[in-house]
């Protein structure tokens, strides 16, 4: 157990050292949804219609940008070797590794939505529930981003890539999402069944996935 | 099938069923164009162009036929390591995703006179064009990664993650369009279906099935040989090193 | 060709699509088919055996392909 939770501190502290990595996503973010009423046009009625999409949208593609750092570092410097014949079993590490990007990446992001939901009009009742949401939602980002990047070790182009192998799957986490924030403010459907569907759709990307992402990178390795 | 693991047998099987399989296609497509076109009558809401049904509906048939051979070839792959499992994935990638490509291209042909529009983001092509995107996504790794053991396993891993998520996918999409499109019931089969379309759907169902059958077998031995080919083409770079010292 | 109604333009173009899909992918595999062909006959020509090939003529223990 203190081997897995030294692991998590080693790369959360990793992560947050490299400064740069969150910043990045949090600050892509932002440009993101900065930009799109520019395209779209100021009214806000308009705005405060997609806000809860366009929010979602652009939290996926923020994460999805800093996802290929999850094995990459430790990838390239030989660490993962040492990784992959370890004591801990290489799924946990990959849960392990998941989790690191989830706290480093996810949560953040999650966190600032509600701000960016302010430049959209979102109204302030449903940043609660969406926060809840997107808390929900994204450890199964981050978890099947880790498939992407243990997929994508090493390749060329591997973050364009990722996103393309990896975004048809995060669409149930995106109708799911986006329907439990707007049935939270809109009515009169419940909120819970899409927000339950999605905590499962988490929770069995948390089991599964780091099997996925294990025999990616045993491939890799060869 | 341990009698098909070996290459060599497979390339002779394949040889032997190929012209075979082209005569059959051939007529069973000429069977079916004609029932399509002279036999079956015009549809009562429709009119005539409910005759797009007869390449649009196999062709979404053979797109998700074309996953689920690669979710088995994955396993295949994975689990048993059957040594011709990756090659069929691998050749059964591009042809799934022209048929894929097809039921889009068709499935708004025929929205257009339908409902007006090229593209309704409708549950059944909206799910269609996710599918699209999980046949690009793995040929897009198949080309990204140069090593072909490497390649193969890791193709069949997202192989098999797609084919997980496939269902998943399928219901929060329809899940979804329930959310959006609560009136209108818009089905490209049509309520009604008249026996003579269905023999038509059917034959023309089975060409199609042949046909992927053919091309799949014929692109399993194109890659078979190019395996080959880079392993003279090692063994021709091996025997000059060796000459020189 | 019996009268396909006023949305014949979009009859034909899928019938049309389809065709031209399945005949460019045809296409290609065959092409594919026959490049690897030209290129196996090129290598053998110039005297590189197969391993197997070789192995079994000259009586050693064939060795299997790295995967």
């Amino acid at each position: 157990m203190s081997a897995a939770l030294a692991l998590l501190a080693r790369d959360v502290r990793l992560a947050l050292r490299e400064g740069g990595a969150i910043g990045t996503a949090l600050g892509f973010y932002l440009v993101v949804v900065a930009i799109a009423p520019l395209g779209l046009g100021p009214d806000l009625n308009l705005l405060a219609r997609i806000a809860l999409g366009l929010l979602w949208v652009a939290l996926l593609l923020a994460a999805l940008l800093s996802a290929d750092r999850i094995f990459h570092n430790d990838y390239e410097d030989g660490a993962l070797d040492v990784l992959a014949t370890g004591a801990l079993p290489l799924p946990l590490v990959a849960a392990i590794k998941s989790l690191a990007h989830w706290l480093t990446t996810g949560v953040p992001l999650a966190l600032l939505a509600p701000l960016l939901g302010l430049l959209l009009n979102l109204p302030a009742e449903a940043s609660p529930f969406l926060v809840l949401a997107m808390l929900a939602g994204t450890p199964a980002v981050s978890f099947i981003a880790a498939i992407g990047a243990s997929l994508t070790l090493g390749l060329r182009r591997s973050g364009l890539l990722l996103a393309l192998l990896v975004l048809p799957l995060y669409v149930p986490v995106l109708i799911f999402g986006v329907a439990a924030a707007t049935a939270a403010i809109a009515g009169p459907a419940s909120p819970w069944p899409p927000f339950l569907m999605l905590c499962g759709f988490s929770l069995a990307s948390i089991v599964l996935a780091p099997l996925a992402a294990a025999a990616s990178v045993r491939a890799a390795l060869r | 099938m341990p009698s098909l693991a070996n290459p060599t047998r497979f390339l002779d099987l394949a040889g032997r069923l190929i012209p075979w399989l082209a005569a059959l296609t051939a007529t069973l497509f000429a069977v079916g164009l004609y029932l399509s076109f002279f036999v079956a009558p015009p549809d009562y809401q429709q009119g005539e162009t409910v005759r797009i049904m007869f390449v649009h509906v196999p062709a979404a048939w053979l797109a998700m036929f074309g996953y689920a051979l690669i979710a088995v070839a994955s396993l295949g792959t994975l689990i048993w390591r059957h040594p011709l499992a990756d090659v069929a994935a691998k050749a059964a990638a591009p042809i799934g995703a022209t048929f894929t490509l097809i039921a889009l291209v068709t499935g708004s042909l025929w929205g257009k006179p339908m409902w007006g529009t090229y593209w309704v983001w409708d549950a059944r092509l909206t799910s269609m064009l996710v599918l699209f995107l999980l046949y690009l996504g793995l040929i897009a790794l198949w080309q990204a990664i140069e090593e072909p053991g490497r390649a193969g396993r890791a193709a069949a891993i997202l192989g098999l993650v797609g084919a997980i998520n496939i269902p998943i996918i399928k219901f929060s999409v329809d899940w979804w369009n329930t959310l959006h499109q609560p009136a209108s019931i818009v089905r490209l089969g049509g309520p009604t279906i008249d026996s003579s379309m269905l023999t038509a759907l059917a034959v023309m169902a089975g060409a199609f099935t042949l046909l992927f059958v053919l091309l799949h077998l014929m692109a399993m031995r194109a890659e078979i040989l190019r395996r080959r080919v880079l392993a003279m083409q090692q063994m021709q770079v091996e025997q000059a090193a060796l000459a020189e010292t | 060709m019996p009268d396909l109604g006023p949305h014949a333009n979009f009859i034909l173009a899928a019938y049309g699509f389809t065709f031209a899909a399945v005949v460019a992918l045809a296409f290609f595999i065959v092409a594919d088919d026959r490049k690897q062909r030209q290129r196996l006959a090129d290598l053998e020509a110039k005297g590189v055996r197969r391993r197997s090939a070789g192995a079994a003529r000259e009586g050693k223990p064939a060795r299997g392909r790295k995967s």
